[in-house]
């Protein structure tokens, strides 16, 4: 049996929870994501102005703090932290006393006109537009690799893999496949492991995290715990956390975070196999513990899914307060007088929305009326251009409603709203002969 | 017949794939779920969601785990960082679901409790 803990659920998760994950129990794997889809453009960003940067620092302080356990304790260590620049991440990791071995190969942003040239359209997934239509916009583009990739990488030998783009999943099934030698073609146990990773990939979300079913009664969300397969050869595994940790893992709290992010359930379509959900059986196992059997997979696609992201112009979200009384009221009544100073300064945006907190931000129309005493409301107010200098203006026009409109009003103490650069996601798909994982141990 | 609310007999989660947001809605006891199955249709989630979702639901079943996936095409003001809204996920609209009213048969409540 091996034991695969997830050590954080997203880049801005607990800091603290992959050396609790180290410390308050038994693991042979800690798997970390780093990487949500925006954030290759970012470090795509940092890798352009300065080229020992583009990976994730975060990861490389979480080594140095945990290094003397994972060192003694033997626990091999696999994260996307690499980002655009794999190699400058494993060499920070090597300094920390680490064997280190990379797996890149995935960053394709140079060779976009090539395969456009070659007639590789990279069409977008949702929409089914030309990549050309955006092509001088891009600012990353990167293809997810799979656990295949990473079990090569854990056969160098090395006790931490540092990946660039690769699958949530991929960080779980990788070492099962290295562990149990899994091959292609055992699509049964390649799926088994992919839903193990999905199950863990958002951390606490399948520990009680988010979980609706009897929040209240939850055990010390303080000190919640996170999610670790307990995996058998067989393709079975258990879901559990360290005993003594928070939270709560039950059938209900599996199955919500099972359907998170899901599309056809017959088919999770990733690089290694493809999963059917509609296969799993989970059964309570004892406290804090579910069972998973009975998982059926399919052959893989021949495509790869490549994550591209591109400038798609600015936008700036503006907010204010009002209290009680007639809070609602004047919170729209704000909205009404916001709208009519920004028509007549004549600025025309692509989208522009207004939200009421503490009404229907959440729900919207669903909401229903609030109650007529409502004690406050927030009115938040955002735009969205191609161009900056509209929104640049509209920030300027927030303010100004402190002093010369409803009255009751709060909030403004952090200033004017900043302009953010909106960079979108483009999800395309590219024939599996265009790209291939390269794998390398990192030499000091 | 009792007409209650889908949280009376559901809990649900939600998240999102860029323009669109996925609702899984689970029963809270295996014998809800022919009923969530046979009301919760794609059609009244598109209802429901009128004035949020603009494009089209579908709807899969996933009897094993007694729940129900719906994917809710534009639902997210363009989603991703292109959208303006606060729940530019669509991280509540699980909760928004479970507003639904559907009708179940007295028996089957009183059978069937639920602690919450």
């Amino acid at each position: 049996m091996i034991r695969i803990a997830n050590g954080q659920g997203f880049w801005g998760d607990s800091l603290e929870a992959p050396l609790e994950q180290i410390r308050r129990g038994p693991i042979d794997y800690l798997t970390l994501d780093y990487l949500a889809e925006i954030t290759m453009s970012i470090l795509q960003k940092q890798f352009s102005r300065d080229p020992r940067t583009g990976y994730a620092r975060d990861f490389v302080e979480m080594i140095q703090r945990g290094a003397r356990d994972i060192i003694d304790r033997r626990i091999r260590v696999v994260a996307n932290a690499g980002g655009v620049n794999p190699q400058a991440c494993a060499s920070a990791v090597l300094k920390a006393g680490l064997s280190v071995a990379t797996v890149s190969g995935d960053n394709i942003l140079d060779r976009l006109d090539d395969l456009i040239a070659q007639g590789v359209e990279l069409k977008n997934l949702d929409t089914g537009a030309a990549l050309e239509s955006v092509r001088p916009r891009v600012q990353s583009a990167n293809v997810y690799f799979g656990g295949a990739a990473i079990a090569e990488a854990l056969a160098t030998g090395a006790q931490v893999v540092v990946t660039g783009r690769t699958t949530d999943t991929g960080l779980v099934l990788g070492p099962l496949m290295h562990e149990f030698h899994w091959q292609p073609g055992e699509w049964h146990k390649l799926a088994a492991g992919t839903i193990a990773g999905h199950t863990v990939e958002c951390g606490a979300q399948c520990t009680g995290g988010n979980c609706q079913v009897d929040w209240q009664t939850i055990p010390n969300f303080a000190d919640i715990g996170y999610p670790i397969v307990e995996a058998e050869p067989d393709g079975t595994f258990v879901i559990t956390k360290h005993a003594g940790t928070g939270g709560r893992i039950t059938v209900a709290s599996i199955k919500e975070q099972l359907l998170y992010e899901m599309g056809d359930p017959h088919e999770y379509i990733t690089p290694d196999c493809v999963a059917d959900f509609t296969s799993i059986q989970l059964k309570q196992d004892g406290d804090n513990r579910v069972r998973f059997t009975g998982i059926r997979g399919r052959p893989a696609t021949e495509m790869y899914k490549v994550s591209i992201s591109y400038s798609a112009g600015f936008k700036a979200v503006g907010a204010l307060i009002y209290s009680w009384p007639d809070a609602y009221a004047k919170a729209q009544a704000s909205d009404r007088i916001l709208r009519e100073r920004l028509d007549r300064l004549g600025l025309r945006f692509d989208s522009i929305r207004t939200e009421f907190g503490g009404v229907n931000a959440c729900h919207g129309p669903l909401a229903g009326e609030p109650a007529p005493d409502i004690a406050e409301v927030i009115m938040r107010v955002g735009v969205r251009s191609e161009d900056r200098s509209v929104v640049e203006r509209f920030t300027k026009e927030i303010a100004p409603l402190a002093l010369n409109g409803p009255p009751t009003v709060t909030g403004f103490g952090a200033g004017r709203p900043k302009v953010e650069e909106i960079v979108a996601y483009w999800p395309a798909l590219l024939p599996k002969t265009e790209a291939a994982p390269v794998i390398a141990v990192q030499e000091a | 017949m009792a007409r209650v609310k889908l949280v009376r007999i559901a809990h649900a989660r939600s998240g999102d794939k860029g323009d669109t947001t996925n609702v899984g809605l689970i029963a809270l006891q295996p014998e809800f779920y022919p009923v969530l199955a046979e009301q919760v249709t794609a059609e009244r989630v598109k209802k429901h969601f009128e004035g949020i979702c603009l494009g089209a639901v579908e709807r899969f079943e996933l009897p094993n785990l007694g729940a129900l996936n719906f994917l809710l095409h534009e639902s997210l003001d363009g989603g991703g960082t292109l959208s303006l809204k606060t729940d530019a996920q669509g991280k509540t609209y699980s909760a928004a679901l479970l507003r639904m009213e559907i009708d179940v048969p007295d028996a089957l409540l009183s059978e069937n409790p639920v602690s919450s």
